[in-house]
């Protein structure tokens, strides 16, 4: 029992990692900073794609969404950041995550965004259309506040697994909170480092999981 | 009534398919300046597709329509601009849900008609007070009752000063002690001198308030004639047995 604390809950080795930890939050919380946005706004291009008139269009969308949803995330990393260079394009680590990312979660938040818009009655298009505005007038301003609101829920579920995802960031060597975590882990030859990065990410997410639940309810009722 | 004058609307040989289905089979209509023309007719004989293919909601399969002498269908021709001439109001409403009142009219006022804010709400609101809905700018679609959201959805229509309105049964989906309130602003529109193209079972209203009723059935005009005619002295016998069926 005592030889389990030590090795998990060291408080002493815990306190001595923490600023190292922080520092690892901070490159975190930059990654969220390039990542989310990115997904968020490839995933709206990519919904759009996949609700396009023609065809063909959404067809390539759709194989697109489904190979990047089912490429491991870390696999595609991976080839990211150490293929591309045999293809002559050499990217730092923030490059190489942002780029996996990207592809990565547009495929996500592609299909939630492509859910909330198709959650819209048609009337709505109808509606709008009647009145004269374009259709994407009707989609900016009558149909996509509605989605969103929709699938609110759903979007911030994904933003929490992306956030848990930036920890695929330390197998390109970038300093990001489970990286410092684990160097620190290397140099006590002690595991508590992890649990406290675990702490920092249940104390960061939590608030974040217990608000989709309470907006989930007020959506149900 | 006078047949001097050009038809706002003026539909020729219109037909619409939906793959294998034909759903109208050649109509043929005008409707003059001022007038109210009502259609009936049982579900399914086309007269909801017939009035979306008047502003291309719906796109025709073939024949023509023209509205205020503008041809619908010509290349040339920018059917948004044309759509805020012709206002249209839905069974269900169709109201947006995420704005007011006063923002459901004011959006097309400002994204269509290139208004200011300032004065698309004013605009707006004049249209809200000529549904009696002036008071009501300010609350949201799901805090008015069926009665008061259509006459949102009328005012929003109205607000683009359209040449013609196309009601698509503009009552069914609302409660019976509501309908009156909605068939008010109607009769005042028509009052006001609206040329109006109505879909609805509203018999009373049609009685006294259309100048035309037709009858339609599987995408054809069966029957077309004063509300006297259609509702007491039906000629075809699929009227008949349609007016016995919806007077019951």
């Amino acid at each position: 029992m005592q030889a389990l604390l030590q090795q998990f809950f060291d408080f002493a080795i815990m306190a001595r990692a923490l600023p190292l930890l922080l520092t690892g939050l901070g490159q975190t919380l930059v990654l969220c900073l390039v990542v989310i946005p990115l997904g968020l706004i490839g995933g709206l291009l990519v919904a759009l794609t996949s609700l396009a008139r023609s065809r063909a269009v959404r067809w390539s969308a759709a194989a697109a969404i489904d190979f990047f949803r089912a490429i491991p995330p870390l696999v595609l990393l991976i080839f990211v950041y150490a293929g591309l260079p045999f293809a002559g394009i050499r990217l730092s680590p923030l490059a190489a995550v942002a780029i996996a990312f990207l592809l990565n979660n547009s495929s996500y938040y592609g299909e939630i965004y492509r859910a909330g818009i198709e959650s819209v009655g048609h009337g709505q298009w109808d509606a709008a259309r009647s009145t004269g505005l374009k259709a994407r007038q009707a989609l900016i301003y009558v149909v996509l506040p509605q989605a969103v609101r929709n699938v609110l829920p759903d979007l911030i579920s994904n933003t929490v697994e992306v956030v848990k995802l930036t920890s695929l960031a330390s197998v390109v060597a970038l300093p990001e909170l489970l990286y410092s975590a684990d160097m620190a882990r290397s140099i006590t030859f002690n595991t508590s480092p992890i649990v406290l990065a675990a702490g920092i990410y249940l104390v960061m997410l939590w608030p974040i999981v217990r608000l989709v639940s309470r907006l989930e309810r007020r959506i149900a009722s | 009534m006078t047949s001097n004058r050009p038809p706002i609307l003026e539909v020729r040989g219109l037909r619409k398919s939906f793959g294998h289905l034909e759903v109208l089979r050649g109509i043929d209509l005008e409707v003059l300046p001022q007038e109210l023309v009502f259609i009936i007719g049982p579900s399914g004989s086309g007269k909801s597709t017939l009035l979306r293919c008047c502003n291309r909601l719906e796109e025709p399969t073939g024949g023509s329509i023209s509205i205020d002498g503008v041809d619908l269908m010509a290349r040339s021709t920018d059917i948004n601009a044309m759509r805020r001439r012709i206002g249209m109001v839905f069974q269900s409403f169709n109201l947006y849900p995420h704005m007011s009142a006063l923002g459901n009219v004011a959006l097309a006022l400002r994204r269509v008609l290139g208004r200011k804010r300032t004065e698309a709400e004013a605009l707006a609101l004049a249209a809200l007070a000529r549904v009696g809905l002036a008071e009501k700018a300010n609350a949201y679609p799901a805090e008015l009752s069926g009665g008061q959201q259509q006459r949102v959805a009328i005012a929003r229509a109205l607000a683009l000063g359209p040449k013609i309105m196309l009601f698509d049964e503009p009552t069914s989906a609302l409660d019976p002690e509501l309908v009156g309130s909605v068939l008010k602003v109607m009769r005042e529109l028509k009052a006001g001198g609206m040329t109006m193209l109505v879909v609805s079972h509203e018999m009373r209203f049609a009685r006294d308030a259309a100048d035309r009723v037709i009858f339609m059935d599987h995408g054809l005009i069966v029957e077309e004639g004063t509300p006297e005619q259609i509702f007491s002295g039906p000629r075809e016998v699929r009227t008949q047995a349609f007016i016995a069926e919806i007077a019951r």
